[in-house]
């Protein structure tokens, strides 16, 4: 396999863990503050709430969205993984949809169209160009 | 409360990432996916103090989106965690140097406006 293909497909290979770690993590913390309800503000109470079960479950999801995320951006630029795992919105207004039986209104499914071609575009350029971390910080190319 | 909740997730979330993108590039690119290497990993960027920098950003984020969901409806707080989009693409393209093209720039706008589109 080339090398740049090697380097798209283990990106997107990656990107898809992320997406799918972020959106079930977070659907899973939501779902556990609801049923929680109101929590105050004091930081023990924030703690407090990481013991409920679908908090837990949601908190162990995100550090694997954690871990990946982590992993792309040692190969990847932050101006591409960005965009690209955006497409976790589609997934959570699909989720919605299929899942909870959610109505998708019009505005959504453009919100849908318009997110999935940017993703689409941004897909489409070279996941890695940036300058060596020595350079970090000087004029832009 | 509201928009000091969101304030401080835009900026907490702007420093996470742009921190760990530095963090994980002086690091260098992950190939070793198995237990043994990610054990060692994960070692080695306890040390980096630009991870840990992005760590505590990112634990203010996440304890700030988690408060900000349980007062708002998501249909306000989706829109406001896709704001951070603007200035991390600025950062990655003035402080990180990446080669941000018109398709980038075009489709990160294009997600912007979908993301509003999406949470009504």
């Amino acid at each position: 396999m080339p090398a740049t293909k090697a380097v798209h497909a283990k990106t997107r290979l990656w990107a898809a863990i992320s997406v799918i770690s972020n959106v079930a993590g977070n659907s899973a913390l939501t779902y556990g503050m609801h049923e929680l309800g109101a929590i105050g503000n004091t930081p023990a109470a924030l703690i407090g709430a990481l013991f409920h079960p679908w908090v837990a479950i949601g908190v162990a999801l995100l550090i694997v969205w954690t871990f990946a995320h982590m992993a792309l951006l040692s190969w990847a630029d932050l101006s591409y993984v960005m965009p690209v795992t955006a497409i976790g919105y589609v997934v959570t207004a699909f989720a919605g949809k299929f899942f909870l039986g959610e109505i998708v209104s019009p505005a959504r499914w453009t919100g849908i169209v318009l997110i999935t071609a940017g993703v689409t575009l941004v897909g489409r350029t070279a996941p890695a160009s940036a300058a060596p971390a020595s350079a970090i910080g000087g004029k832009p190319r | 409360m509201k928009w000091v909740l969101v304030v401080m997730c835009i900026l907490a979330t702007t420093v996470g990432d742009v921190f760990r993108s530095l963090g994980m590039r002086h690091h260098g690119e992950i190939h070793d996916f198995r237990p043994g290497a990610i054990g060692a990993m994960l070692a080695a960027i306890a040390r980096n103090w630009m991870v840990i920098v992005s760590t505590c950003a990112m634990a203010v984020s996440f304890f700030s989106f988690m408060k900000l969901v349980s007062i708002a409806p998501m249909t306000f707080a989706v829109p406001m965690s896709a704001a951070t989009f603007i200035p991390e693409t600025l950062l990655a393209r003035f402080f990180l140097r990446e080669d941000v093209d018109w398709r980038r720039w075009t489709g990160i706008g294009l997600i912007v406006i979908g993301v509003v589109f999406i949470a009504q």
